[in-house]
């Protein structure tokens, strides 16, 4: 056996065992280092496979950015969490059944092939070949730029949109905190800004 | 033993499974099952990424950042979604989500 497949065996086994933990583990902060380690092993096999910049991509978005996330949200709700976990054990006969169903689905699409991939090779943009000198994210920038500039704009829309949603969700004003008023500053006149009192002598305001 | 395509194909569909299997057991846990859906998605980017350099096509890289990109998105949206009912409810327990039930 070869370093690659000891290595592909090694993140294979990691991330489906780490896949396994952060469904049936108990405490949910747990899920999510588990799903942090599903994540980064993913990202191996990304680079095994030869794709560079997605499992930089993967490192940096999913572990660096959704990971956290879901990490402050887990801290943060103060959730008694064994009483989301009651009837576990009910659930977990159907959802084995399922599951095997599922992955027997899944095991007969890859046995049984209809499709020589090799048919796909025509008139596609080609990876790069170790001898091209051209790296991964250089042609994955070729194409992302060129042939497919639009599907990359939308995907920013789609960032912005999904931020924009965020930020309107989750501020709120509290009762009873100063704030700045810019409308409110501008449209101050003399009028409304001074107050002339008349004061007698020897009397007071 | 050479590792070929339907290795990370047999990768990947467990990585789908083991998704399927936690949304259906963590029934009442809006959390876990979010964090099951990121599961099948990184599968699906698997998938991608694997027939992507098996045929030397590109584009299955490409389309593998856009659904990292919504990925991301169906994240944070989700999570502040939660946060916000959170605080409506006192609870994120999924059989407590019946407030638009007529």
């Amino acid at each position: 056996m070869n370093a690659a497949a000891a290595f592909f065996y090694l993140f294979a086994g990691v991330t489906v065992a780490s896949a396994f933990m952060v469904v049936a583990s108990r405490n949910p902060v747990h899920s999510v280092l588990f799903l942090i380690l599903a994540f980064v092993n993913a990202a191996g096999l990304f680079l095994l496979m030869g794709a560079e910049f997605l499992a930089m991509i993967l490192v940096v978005v999913y572990v660096g950015a959704v990971a956290v996330l879901f990490l402050f949200v887990v801290m943060m709700l103060d959730v008694d969490f064994a009483q989301l976990r009651q009837g576990f054990l009910n659930y977990l006969p159907l959802g084995a059944l399922l599951a095997i169903v599922f992955f027997i689905e899944l095991a007969l699409v890859l046995t049984t092939r209809f499709v020589d991939p090799k048919a796909f090779k025509a008139a596609a943009p080609a990876a790069p070949k170790p001898d091209m000198l051209v790296t991964n994210t250089e042609a994955l920038g070729r194409v992302l730029y060129t042939d497919y500039v639009f599907f990359f704009q939308v995907s920013g829309l789609v960032l912005l949109v999904a931020m924009i949603g965020a930020i309107v969700l989750t501020l709120r004003h509290k009762a009873g905190v100063k704030r700045q008023d810019i409308a409110e500053q501008v449209a101050r006149t003399k009028a409304t800004a001074m107050e002339v009192k008349k004061v007698p002598s020897r009397q007071g305001v | 033993m050479e590792i070929g395509l339907s290795h990370y194909l047999t990768v990947a569909a467990m990585l789908f499974t083991l998704g399927v299997f936690g949304i259906f057991v963590n029934r009442k846990n809006v959390i876990v099952i979010l964090m099951s859906v990121e599961l099948i998605l990184l599968a699906v980017n698997v998938n991608l990424v694997a027939f992507s350099t098996s045929a030397g096509d590109l584009v299955g890289q490409i389309f593998a950042l856009l659904i990292l990109t919504v990925a991301a998105a169906e994240a944070a949206i989700g999570l502040a979604i939660l946060v916000v009912f959170y605080r409506n409810r006192g609870s994120i327990a999924v059989e407590d989500i019946n407030v638009m039930k007529g």
